[in-house]
């Protein structure tokens, strides 16, 4: 911005300032109206909807998909478009640092000296584009199912395998056959014929990337799930 | 100048030496208006006397809040304009349930889980004061980002107010630092596992990612000391924070005025000068 053009700006604003009027009463009242409107949704909410209380935190069972709250699903649902696992750094740092980044020096690359939304295209197209693309992917996350039954035969003598993988949660982040979501985890219709039983195994324990460990999973159940899934290979 | 319902305090005159804190320094905004001034008048007659007197000559006060309640708001303001204040008004909403929630709760992992059933079940209000802290996060979300589109499209963010959007932009990560970090306290299925996918996904960040997950976790594994490090940063380290920002953003609101819609322009000293007369 130029000299010239910061000089216009406040020789503009303090004119426009001077034909205003008092911050009090005239702005407190219209601000004070505003939070009182704040507070009734705030205190309808609470009551209308309450504060639920799930079942208590057990290391040792994942009986609840594990899920972010809403305003977090655009930075989650990232990690369903870039499923590759060495894409995963870039979807869980890279792009928000990047957003993050761009947001703060948004004034000194933005440089343009013109502040009417109708006379700034490019800001306002990427801008519209941002929050378009932060609303599809909210919707996207609400709307994620958040299963807990798969539909669909256990190969033999797996049964309790299978059980184990539908109360485990892993299809919030899997999917098996047509079940579960399609990330951000990898797709496990086929995953008994491309990982031997070791090594889904060792997932399980570790939780590759950003799945959770299910080493404190009762060594039975373990054994039941690592089986069911040793044994998916596509076939029905 | 319309007569204003003002406290008897606020009309009193600056003390010798002070004038400069609210009014003069205020550059930008041409001082605090006429109206400080034909108070300034009336209230030497008066003198300084009793409580407010005597709190204003010690700490110069009035000046300041002369200058910060009759500074002028730009023509043109619009309901837009209420949404920073009501993203104020939401934190304080947080900030008082959370006072009366960290009475109840004890952020261990053995008890925190029961110590909200109790809050919820038996404490007076308890279900409701959770409520209002649980939803009111949502609501100051959704109010954050409002107000940065409202900056965002008015184009306010320009000179000379850079810095505050700067500071927004740090406020806002600090809110959703808050809304990731209260996630866990309740301590049921829900929390606990979408906090362990949380901290996975801070391991995944390159050089310093394994090392600030394990900070958080205060250790490999998820432990008994997990809980009451997300609840200090929650309830004591963030807050402080955003209570500390919040002031800073509101410092340069008030000494640099709030922005005029962007299509108003000034009009020429020959009708301003008929406005100030009329």
């Amino acid at each position: 911005m130029k000299q010239a053009e910061k000089e216009d700006y406040l020789q503009n604003y303090d004119l426009l300032k001077k034909r205003g009027k008092p911050f009090f009463p005239y702005a407190v009242l219209k601000d004070a109206s505003m939070m009182l409107v704040v507070f009734v949704v705030v205190a309808v909410m609470a009551i209308v909807l309450g504060a639920e209380q799930g079942p208590k935190a057990d290391p040792t069972t994942t009986t609840y998909v594990p899920r972010p709250e809403w305003y977090f699903f655009f930075l989650f649902e990232v990690l369903r478009v870039l499923k590759p696992p060495w894409l995963v750094p870039i979807a869980t740092v890279g792009i928000p640092t990047v957003a993050i980044v761009l947001l703060l020096l948004l004034p000194f690359y933005d440089r343009n000296a013109e502040r009417r939304p109708e006379r700034r295209p490019i800001a306002m197209i990427a801008a519209v584009m941002s929050i378009s693309a932060m609303a599809y992917l909210t919707f996207l996350g609400a709307s994620a199912g958040t299963p807990t039954e798969i539909d669909q035969p256990a190969p033999p003598g797996t049964e309790a395998g299978l059980q184990v993988a539908a109360q485990s949660g892993c299809l919030a982040c899997h999917k098996i056959g047509e079940n579960g979501n399609d990330g951000p985890g990898p797709e496990l219709t086929e995953i008994g014929d491309m990982l031997p039983r070791a090594a889904i195994a060792r997932s399980l324990q570790v939780g590759p990337a950003i799945m959770p460990s299910y080493a404190e999973l009762p060594p039975k159940k373990f054994d039941d799930l690592t089986a069911y899934l040793a044994a998916l290979n596509g076939n029905e | 100048m319309p007569k204003l319902p003002v406290p008897a305090p606020l009309r009193r005159p600056s003390k010798p030496g002070e004038g400069g804190n609210g009014a003069s320094s205020n550059g930008t905004e041409g001082g605090p208006g006429g109206g400080a001034m034909e108070q300034a008048k009336h209230g030497a007659a008066e003198g300084a006397s009793g409580v407010a007197g005597w709190l204003d000559e010690r700490s110069g006060a009035t000046g300041f809040l002369t200058g910060m309640l009759f500074r002028k708001v730009p023509k043109g303001t619009n309901w837009f304009y209420t949404l920073g204040s009501a993203t104020m008004f939401a934190f304080a909403i947080q900030a008082i349930t959370g006072v009366f929630l960290a009475m109840y709760y004890t952020p261990s992992a053995t008890q925190a889980y029961e110590s909200i059933t109790h809050l919820t079940n038996d404490v007076f209000l308890g279900e409701f004061v959770r409520g209002m802290h649980k939803w009111g996060a949502s609501v100051m979300i959704i109010l954050v980002f409002l107000h940065m589109g409202r900056t965002f499209f008015f184009g306010a963010y320009k000179y000379p107010r850079e810095l505050n959007w700067v500071i927004g932009v740090v406020l806002l990560i600090l809110t959703m630092v808050m809304g990731l970090t209260g996630y866990l306290l309740p301590f049921d299925q829900r929390s606990f596992w979408a906090t362990v996918v949380a901290n996975n996904i801070t391991a995944t960040g390159p050089v310093v990612g394994p090392y600030l997950a394990d900070f958080l976790r205060a250790g490999p594994e998820f432990a008994a000391t997990t809980i009451s490090r997300f609840y200090a940063i929650h309830m004591l380290l963030v807050p402080g924070l955003i209570a500390a920002l919040i002031g800073a953003h509101l410092y340069l609101v008030v000494k640099l005025g709030t922005t005029a819609p962007p299509w108003l322009k000034g009009e020429k000293p020959k009708s301003l000068r008929r406005e100030e007369v009329g």
